[in-house]
């Protein structure tokens, strides 16, 4: 297996605060990695460095692009990263709230649509033929995931298990060749974190995804990931095996304390 | 009139103009500190202030008493005015979006500017009120100083270390800083936001309010817009020094001041506003943070 | 093919309607006023949708609009008067001209806040405005010559400014022929941008630039092409304003013009266009009607209070109130009302639904609408 993204030493110092110090990841293709540690640690901050929402400070984000070709991505726009194949879920659900479930899911194949503005606003043909296929593909997207009978819901409609799932199926419209999952499992119960579980070994497997997440469950943590980074005060602090780490002294302390290391 | 006589003249009127350009910027600023709202309609405050005083002075004509009573009347209307407006205008507006809360200080301004026409006491010509001349110009070399301008430049100096003693010493100015910079933790700590908001209100709009006072006494040509274009170069001021930082509005008034007068004298009075929107413009492109404010991510 | 049909049905129930009003004329049940508001209505409507495009759809709030229009009308006005261009070339010179001013300012100042872009755009119009009216005395600087005749004719304003030529049907003026067509060409074709997927892309800006920009949408790309297509439609509104009116001068672009038709945008329902095109008419012959109508109706009531309640001061002179600034404080309160109590204005984002029918892509049909 190939290496997808790599980093070196990549920094993120706002002003006097080091959020994210000499993190170093190497990610293969068809890897599904977790990226976990306790609150502040700066894990979203090292997914907005590589969707380019923050420049990195120091350090270099490397990306195969799909020639086999090493391409520095540090610092690029987001929408330039993500024309390269990275595609993002967020934290806090970002969905188009005025917009129905199937433009939410367009957007993410905007950049990728044959027809040009000019042919759009007079209706030529490659624009009519370029929205009925483009109707037709994300309608059987959103049948896989179960929810294309509510294509034209509004998307702040949807109950927030769906608006979740909705998420995730846009940030795949764009068919991204890594996908970054921020906290995937905020807010549900167990079942639904069983399911999510589910979903995510599913779209791994069916669009041939390589998957870094972050996650504070461990139960989908433990369950699913291949390997783990800690990170705690924005330096990575222990990498390996879920069972390895699992024991790691080091992680428990930054998580619990350091009396839990002795419990 | 040779070049330094003419720059001292210019710097003189400068300062003076600026210092009434300080004392609105700072209501600007103050504002959109606490609630991230550009209030379209303080320049209007100036308008009112100025009215309330002219008809002072129109019907006691000019002593010291009738000078007392016009601040005070200008001050206590204008005030009353503020508060009016942020309790019913702009309060129902703070969990809006900001384009929304924006519109709607564009209207009060509107509506500002154009109900007093209606009236027919107030009516829509200009008025204009001859003012005595109560001091001798002062004469150094070729330079001419009116003491009026002096003492309006004085006059604003001291309202501004007033209004920077009681941000920075008073418990109201404290919590008026607090809510500026986190209007929730502020709630939480048993700051009334409300109340807070209302008094910077209070506060800025009787500096406009006075500041109205002085702009007329210096230029006593009144009309219900007359507060547009000092208002909109105050908030020039305010953001060239950066919005939301009250030493930046008081500088970026008087640098503002200054540099429209040096305009007028040494180009041309009818290039002045556009220098000084095309100033506005540049800092924005080159520096949105202004000079001196800040400029703060949003968090993803 | 549906599109295009439903594309050809709207220009057939165009026609009719056109045809329709005609036919009034002839009746002489609509008379030469009425066409004139009329007329004034469809510029208003064509300089809201621009505005609509840049504000109400890609949520960036721009104050300046007044500025555009002034840009295109004085383009178009003076190669008509100077060069003596023909109508055709000339309007569609305002309107380029015109989107070129767009992108010089958009380039620099659409990487601005919200707020910030709100005032730069305002502020340019200011600019706008006094740079028209010192814009002889340059041109006189810059080519050395004090006697030149000037273009624009600077604060006594541009006059003489050929009207469009009569011809075609009776009793018509023939500005309604030239202004009707392109406004409806225009509020089609927008319609049209909107419902493309560079339209999607535009709202989802509107809704959520980082998460746009997350999906692959070109922020800054999309916020310019928005703002200069608004320019150019901006500047077309001018540029057909200029052969109406005849004589231009630069108080006419100023602020509270800018912020009609903010007003106008406002109140249709930002991102809305056919609460656009009510309400650009209806503030259209509400403003026309304050103008005129009420400033007598207001003054017959005035005295009328005068005589039954205060007859003793008849003699000192009837009282006359001065409503010409109704309007101003009318919109004013509009302006503030809206935004407290209806935001969303008439439409809020949606559409008439007759429209909705004409311009719905033919395979929603087969959907269920919620």
């Amino acid at each position: 297996m190939s290496t997808l993204l790599r980093t070196e030493h990549l920094g993120m110092q706002f002003g006097g605060l080091r959020a994210v110090g000499d993190f170093s990841l190497e990610l293969a293709e068809g890897e599904l990695v977790g990226l976990i540690g306790p609150n502040g640690a700066g894990k979203t901050t090292v997914f907005n460095m590589l969707t380019g929402v923050y420049a990195p400070t120091s350090g270099t984000i490397t990306l195969a692009t799909k020639t086999g070709n090493a391409e520095q991505i540090g610092g690029l726009l987001p929408h330039r990263i993500t024309r390269k194949g990275i595609a993002r879920t967020f934290q806090n659900i970002r969905l188009f709230k005025s917009m129905t479930v199937w433009e939410n899911v367009s957007i993410s194949r905007h950049f990728q649509v044959p027809y040009r503005l000019a042919q759009g606003v007079f209706r030529l043909p490659p624009f009519r033929k370029a929205e009925a296929d483009l109707r037709s593909e994300i309608l059987e997207l959103l049948a896989i995931f179960k929810i294309d009978n509510k294509a034209e819901m509004q998307a702040s409609n949807l109950p927030y298990g769906e608006q979740r799932k909705l998420e995730i199926v846009r940030a795949l419209a764009s068919k991204p060749r890594l996908l970054l999952l921020d906290e995937p499992a905020a807010g549900m119960n167990p079942q639904e974190t069983l399911e999510l579980m589910e979903l995510i070994r599913f779209i791994k497997e069916r669009f041939e995804l390589t998957v870094l997440l972050i996650e504070h469950d461990m139960n989908l943590v433990m369950g699913i990931c291949e390997r783990l980074l800690v990170l705690d005060y924005g330096l990575t602090i222990a990498q390996g095996l879920p069972a390895e780490i699992r024991n790691n002294p080091v992680v428990i302390k930054a998580y619990l304390g350091e009396d839990a290391v002795h419990a | 009139m040779d070049i330094v006589s003419l720059f001292f003249q210019q710097l003189i009127n400068g300062l003076s103009k600026g210092g009434i350009y300080a004392l609105i910027a700072l209501g600007y600023t103050m504002v959109y500190g606490i609630i991230k709202l550009i209030n379209f309609a303080h320049g209007d405050i100036l308008m009112v202030g100025a009215y309330i005083a002219y008809f002072v002075f129109a019907a006691w004509g000019f002593t010291p008493g009738s000078i007392f009573v016009a601040v005070l009347f200008a001050v206590a209307g204008s005030v009353l005015l503020g508060i009016s407006i942020e309790a019913t205008c702009y309060r129902p507006m703070r969990s809006a979006p900001r384009i929304n809360a924006l519109i709607t200080a564009i209207g009060v301004s509107i509506f500002l500017e154009n109900f007093p026409r209606l009236i027919p006491a107030i009516g829509p010509n200009y008025r204009d009120l001859t003012v005595p001349k109560l001091f001798e110009t002062i004469h150094i070399g070729e330079v001419s100083i009116d003491p009026l301008k002096l003492l309006t430049l004085v006059v604003s100096l001291v309202l501004m270390t007033l209004l920077i003693l009681i941000v920075d010493y008073s418990k109201a100015g404290k919590a008026m800083r607090a809510v500026s910079f986190d209007m929730g933790a502020s709630a939480l700590m048993g700051i009334s936001v409300n109340r807070t908001v209302s008094f910077t209100f209070a506060l800025g709009s009787a500096l406009a309010g006075i500041g109205g006072v002085l702009y007329m006494l210096n230029f006593p040509l009144l009309d219900t817009y007359m507060g547009i274009m000092p208002g909109l170069k105050a908030f020039v001021a305010a953001v060239l020094g950066g919005i939301g930082s009250i030493p930046g509005a008081i500088l970026g008034g008087l640098r503002l001041g200054i540099a429209e007068a040096l305009t007028a004298g040494f180009i041309s009075s009818k290039v002045m506003d556009f220098v000084v929107f095309g100033f506005l413009i540049l800092i924005l492109l080159l520096k949105p943070s202004g000079l001196l404010g800040v400029h703060r991510k949003e968090k993803v | 093919m549906k599109n295009l049909r439903s594309t050809l049905l709207i220009f057939v129930v165009a026609a009719l309607g056109f045809g329709a009003l005609q036919a009034l004329i002839v009746a002489e049940i609509l008379d030469d006023y009425t066409l004139q508001i009329l007329c004034v209505a469809g510029i208003n409507v064509l300089m809201a949708l621009s505005l609509n495009l840049i504000s109400g759809f890609t949520g960036q709030l721009a104050l300046g609009h007044a500025g555009f229009m002034a840009v295109g009308a004085y383009t178009t006005g003076v190669l008509l008067v100077q060069a003596h261009w023909l109508l055709f070339p000339a309007l569609v010179a305002g309107g380029l001209m015109t989107a070129l001013f767009g992108l010089l300012i958009g380039i620099p100042t659409l990487r601005l806040r919200g707020d910030y872009l709100a005032i730069v755009t305002l502020g340019f119009g200011e600019i706008i405005r006094v740079a028209i009216n010192n814009f002889d005395e340059i041109l006189r600087w810059a080519f050395n010559s004090p006697d030149m005749v000037g273009w624009t004719g600077g604060p006594t304003g541009l006059s003489g400014i050929p009207g469009y030529a009569t011809n075609i049907m009776v009793n018509n003026p023939a500005a309604f022929l030239w202004i009707y067509p392109i406004v409806v060409l225009s509020v089609v074709l927008v319609m049209n941008l909107i419902r493309s997927s560079h339209g999607r892309a535009l709202v989802a800006i509107r809704e959520d630039e980082i998460s746009a920009q997350a999906m692959g949408i070109n922020l800054f790309g999309m916020k310019l092409t928005s703002f200069t297509i608004s320019a150019f439609l901006a500047g077309l509104g001018g540029a057909l304003y200029a052969p109406f009116i005849g004589y231009l001068s630069p108080p006419g672009f100023d602020f509270l013009r800018s912020v009609f038709f903010v007003i106008i945008v406002v109140l249709g329902g930002m991102g809305s266009i056919t609460g656009t095109v009510i309400a650009g008419i209806g503030l259209t012959f509400l403003q026309e009607f304050l103008r005129t109508s009420a400033k007598d109706a207001g003054n017959g009531l005035v005295v009328l209070i005068q005589q039954n309640l205060f007859p003793s001061t008849i003699s000192a002179g009837a009282w006359s109130v001065d409503l010409v600034p109704l309007s101003q404080v009318l919109f004013g309160l509009i302006l503030i009302l809206l935004m407290i109590f209806r935001p969303g204005g008439l439409m809020g984002t949606r559409e008439l639904p007759l429209t909705r029918w004409l311009t719905t892509p033919w395979w929603r049909k087969k959907e269920s609408l919620p």
